[in-house]
């Protein structure tokens, strides 16, 4: 059976439409799920440390939604947020199975508290739409988030755990775009107005504090040798391409003054910023208000 | 004999099949559809998603297994393979004919890539898409990210029409 044109395969179905977790497809149906030989609660947190950046992050960038400056940034955004999501999906999906405890995806997103959630802060802090930014925020963050991303996941193509290495190896395609995408936004906006030139300068100064948690090592990442990727090992190519960047844009590199620890705890202990548990309520909502609701 | 005579059918049902966001290519042409097997009259069908957050999967997967129902095969398992990673090199010869001919420009051929550092390009890419309605080389980047995934918009500079280009990934 074919049909003339997209519309006429939606009349007539018995699954659901256009909304995950709805249809027949489990997202890892068919891959390749052998688990290494290593501690599988270790493996599971790593999952969900990667999962968990990628899902906030694509909350974040959700929320310009209808709010970006212009519609072509609208929907890049939303794009991007859209592959993010995507890459979240699997990893979560591969956190749960490799638990054993019978969570889904859904159930890992929308199911879990606070202090459960193991992503670093820079995915979650406020950079626009709302309070605590403004666009130049977000793509300052972008840039940030993606070069790091660029980093780990070429690493990771190599991780002795397949399910990792093919997601990595598929979102690093996507990533180039996105970091593409957030470096030429800073060097217009750095190199253009005085105006735009100071909020990018702005911008830049509110995400640094972050990177230093991007490089420091978990001990679930250091227990796990050839699956996940020692963070301090990426610092040097992060800078590189960030140092490219600002001073493209006529920007100066910020002093690393890191953002404050509690106890030594950040995003990968379970420990996060204020605006995070704003961000959960909603995104956890509905979820929450209607289980096991379906479009 | 037989048995060969179902694969080839159910092959060739697969592989008609159109893809929900670009019809006029099916997923053949797309080069998503990565193996159909058939035993006994069940079809195992192995897809690949073009980007990780790719809505139109669990159509596709639909679109399949309603197809290969409706040609009288008894079961259809629907699966999904991520390694390697789909490229737009794996488009058809006949499915960027169908890209151009419904006035979408078609991604040019990436060949093999290295596995080195990602390049960072600090300026819109400066490539030669031409217009797919008038042929124009006069053309530029609206935004890399359209209307899908996949998808960039473009402007054409003679014929002053917008148009789509499927970006090389």
């Amino acid at each position: 059976m074919s049909f003339d044109n997209a519309y006429e395969s939606l009349i007539d179905h018995e699954d659901a439409h256009w909304a995950f977790g709805t249809g027949f497809t489990e997202a890892l149906a068919g891959v390749d799920r052998d688990v290494p030989d290593v501690d599988r609660a270790d493996l599971a947190a790593y999952c969900l440390m990667l999962g968990d950046d990628a899902l906030v992050l694509s909350h974040r960038l959700a929320e310009w939604c209808s709010r970006a400056p212009e519609l072509e940034e609208d929907v890049a955004l939303a794009n991007i947020a859209l592959d993010l999501l995507g890459q979240a999906r699997l990893l979560l999906t591969r956190a749960g199975e490799v638990e054993g405890e019978g969570r889904d995806e859904d159930a890992l997103a929308f199911l879990r508290d606070e202090r459960d959630f193991r992503n670093v802060h820079l995915a979650e802090i406020e950079c626009g739409p709302f309070a605590g930014g403004d666009f130049a925020t977000t793509v300052a963050r972008l840039l940030v988030f993606s070069s790091w991303k660029i980093a780990q996941y070429s690493r990771l193509r190599g991780s002795a755990d397949p399910v990792l290495a093919a997601v990595a190896a598929k979102g690093l395609k996507e990533l180039a775009y996105h970091r593409d995408h957030a470096a030429q936004w800073v060097v217009r906006l750095g190199d253009g107005t005085d105006e735009s030139h100071e909020r990018m300068r702005a911008g830049i100064e509110r995400v640094w504090p972050f990177l230093d948690e991007l490089y420091a090592p978990h001990p679930v990442e250091t227990r796990l040798a050839g699956v996940a990727v020692d963070p301090a090992e990426l610092r040097s190519e992060v800078d590189g391409v960030l140092d490219a960047v600002l001073s493209a844009a006529g920007l100066t590199r910020p002093a690393d003054v890191p953002a404050a620890r509690v106890n030594g705890r950040a995003g990968r202990d379970g420990v996060h910023t204020e605006s995070f548990g704003y961000l959960l309520a909603e995104m956890q909502h509905l979820h929450r208000s209607l289980p096991g609701a379906k479009w | 004999m037989v048995t060969a005579t179902r694969t080839r059918t159910a092959l060739e049902v697969a592989a008609q099949v159109r893809d929900p966001e670009l019809p006029v290519l099916t997923l053949a042409d797309l080069g998503v559809l990565r193996d159909v097997t058939e035993e006994d009259g069940r079809v195992s069908v192995t897809i690949t998603p073009t980007y990780s957050g790719c809505p139109a999967l669990d159509e596709m997967g639909a679109d399949l297994r309603r197809s290969l129902l409706a040609a009288g095969f008894s079961a259809v398992d629907v699966r999904l393979s991520l390694a390697p990673a789909w490229t737009t090199d794996w488009i058809s010869e006949d499915g960027l004919r169908k890209l151009r001919e419904a006035g979408i420009a078609p991604p040019s051929r990436l060949g093999p890539r290295s596995t080195g550092p990602v390049p960072l390009n600090l300026t819109p890419p400066s490539q030669r898409v031409p217009c797919p309605r008038c042929g124009s080389f006069r053309t530029s980047e609206l935004s890399r990210f359209g209307s899908t995934a996949c998808k960039a918009l473009r402007r054409c500079a003679d014929c002053a029409e917008p148009f789509e280009h499927v970006k090389e990934i």
